[in-house]
């Protein structure tokens, strides 16, 4: 690990407030909230990335990881088709200007944790033909996107969402390749594009996509113009591409999902940097259409963020509070609702954690299971798939996009090793894995 | 060499860079106040910007002081102002680091404290040292 505060030698690392912080208990919807705290150098820790060897990632006991894929360019987001094929949507994005000297230092030190190789703006798709959890056969089903991060599959089509667009592919069951360049549903917002990813979830009666749009900033550092139409989430009509504004003050809504019975929409949101270890949780939330998440005026609910100029303290007044932290710089960048074919792990919500750089003590690098009850969070997040940092603080993967398979798998996306991940409950015995309850319990920093 | 009681002036490329501090850091001082009264943050990003130039140019300046210390109590006086402007800025660089108005209020005062600093260096600069000092 390279301690960035160390690089500007000792006195630094105290004026940095490099110190230990206190562990405040950052999970549930009553998340601690420490005072905001920072020395005159953000705290940085950046992981440097190490191949996998012979190690895989640590799965509860009774369950099996494969990589069905690897060499990938960047896999982000995956879509499993009704045939069981999964499509791989690899980029990456972004790119915005150099504003400030700090721009550029920070930019370099955060390739650090990074992998090297360029994104490969594609889906790529991937077949199991005889269902053995083998995936034979590899294509690419479509190149030359930009960016591509989010996937639907309504109405016979694939929707995809490109780091400035919406695009749309006509798909026929058990094509390996699609038929020719695809048709632009919409423009999405992607002037300057600090958070670039576009996630997107179906509406369960396939007459909306749900577009997750990131702000332009941790927080309005480009100014307060640069966040029109940013930090929110759009709900799109797919047959004219008209959009409304479903909801906002969602900082970077990185990963959208609907949950299964109710149809919710549910997003997993990346908080604000800069103003402490412990703050401000990165969270998992129901999404309230015409709801406002605070950002950048506040944050979990009705905390007002004073960096932010001009305040509105009317606005903070209509600011909800999220559902469920799950603890501050985790990176959460994937959701799937679970299914009864995931075992003792059906009621609740898998989690991707790319995990963090801005953080003394990393958190996240791991995906983690939400218990649900009665459809709504109840207890600690459970540890799924981790081991993505190894015991010397070097990073052999770090997860994004989570899918359920629902003949019983979790496929993971992991952009740093650039490979998927599937998971299964290894044996078919009902009841052979441990219990969610049993599995090893959460650590916490 | 004769033992002139003139003030000897500093050596033309010394100079130039003696002259780069103070504007930079008088310019970060105006655009903080800019930033100060309109929120508008690329005011910010400008005093950055002209913080860093400041240190860059200043960095040369420290190190042509550090050469000479050994030729009078002016030298080293002079040296010292330049430290500390430098180290001042150096910290102002860092608040600048910060986010929107996390900046505030310690850019204005780090930058009027460095452009007073750079001011002082300057009017012992260039009001030379005795022949036989700086060179």
């Amino acid at each position: 690990m390279i301690r960035i505060c160390v690089l500007a030698g000792i006195l630094l690392t105290v004026l940095s407030g490099c110190d230990e912080a206190p562990n405040p208990i950052q999970y549930g919807s009553n998340p601690e909230l420490p005072a905001p705290q920072r020395g005159f150098l953000p705290e940085m820790v950046i992981a440097r990335p190490i191949d996998w060897g012979n190690d895989r990632p640590t799965v509860p006991q009774g369950y099996k990881i494969v990589a069905i894929a690897t060499d990938l360019q960047i896999p982000r987001q995956t879509l499993v088709l009704p045939n069981g094929d999964i499509l791989v949507a690899e980029g990456a994005g972004g790119g915005a200007p150099v504003l400030r000297p700090k721009d550029l230092i920070a930019n370099y030190i955060k390739s650090l944790g990074k992998s090297s190789v360029k994104g490969g703006n594609r889906l790529t798709l991937l077949r199991d033909t005889d269902g053995d959890g083998v995936y034979e056969i590899r294509n690419v089903f479509a190149d030359n996107l930009n960016a591509p991060y989010g996937l639907a599959l309504i109405n016979g089509a694939i929707y995809v969402a490109n780091q400035d667009s919406l695009v749309r592919f006509d798909y026929q069951d058990g094509q390996l390749r699609a038929n020719g360049p695809p048709a632009t549903i919409t423009e999405l917002p992607s002037a300057i594009n600090h958070h670039w990813t576009k996630a997107m979830a179906a509406s369960p009666d396939g007459r909306f996509l749900y577009v997750g749009i990131g702000s332009n900033s941790n927080i309005t550092e480009r100014g307060m113009d640069a966040e029109v139409d940013r930090a929110m989430v759009w709900r799109i009509d797919p047959q004219t591409g008209a959009h409304k504004v479903y909801a906002t003050g969602l900082r970077n809504p990185s990963a959208l999902a609907i949950q299964p019975r109710t149809g919710q929409l549910w997003a997993a949101v990346n908080e604000r940097d800069e103003i402490g270890p412990n703050l401000v949780p990165d969270y998992l939330t129901s999404v309230r259409e015409g709801g406002f998440y605070g950002w950048p005026y506040s944050y979990w609910g009705q905390t007002v963020d004073p960096r932010t100029q001009p305040q509105d303290l009317e606005k903070v007044r209509t600011a909800l509070r999220p559902d469920y932290s799950l603890g501050s710089h985790v990176a959460a960048l994937g959701l799937a609702f679970s299914t009864s074919a995931m075992g003792p792990f059906a009621e609740g919500a898998f989690v991707g954690e790319h995990g963090s750089w801005n953080r003394r003590v990393p958190v996240g690098f791991k995906v983690v299971f939400v218990p649900f009850r009665d459809g709504r969070p109840a207890g600690e997040p459970i540890d799924f798939v981790s081991g993505f940092l190894n015991d010397d603080g070097r990073t052999r993967g770090r997860p994004v996009g989570v899918t359920i398979d629902p003949r019983g798998a979790l496929i993971v996306a992991d952009d740093l090793s650039n490979t998927v991940w599937r998971i299964t409950p290894g044996l078919p015995r009902v009841g052979a894995a441990s219990p969610p309850g049993e599995a090893r319990s959460i650590q916490t920093h | 060499m004769s033992a002139s009681v003139h003030a000897k002036a500093i050596h033309p490329l010394h100079a130039v860079l003696l002259a780069f501090p103070f504007p930079l850091f008088l310019g970060a001082l105006f655009s903080d106040l800019a930033y100060w009264s309109t929120a508008q943050v690329q005011w910010a990003n400008f005093s950055s910007w002209l913080i860093a130039g400041g240190l860059f140019a200043g960095a040369f300046v420290v190190l042509w002081a550090l050469t000479t210390l050994g030729s009078g109590s002016r030298a080293v006086l002079y040296f010292l102002v330049l430290l500390a402007m430098w180290l001042t800025g150096f910290v102002n660089a860092l608040v600048h680091a910060k986010d929107a108005w996390a900046i505030m209020p310690e850019s204005l005062l780090l930058s009027a404290v460095a452009t007073i600093l750079s001011f002082a260096a300057a009017w012992i600069g260039y009001s030379g040292f005795s022949a036989g000092g700086l060179k």
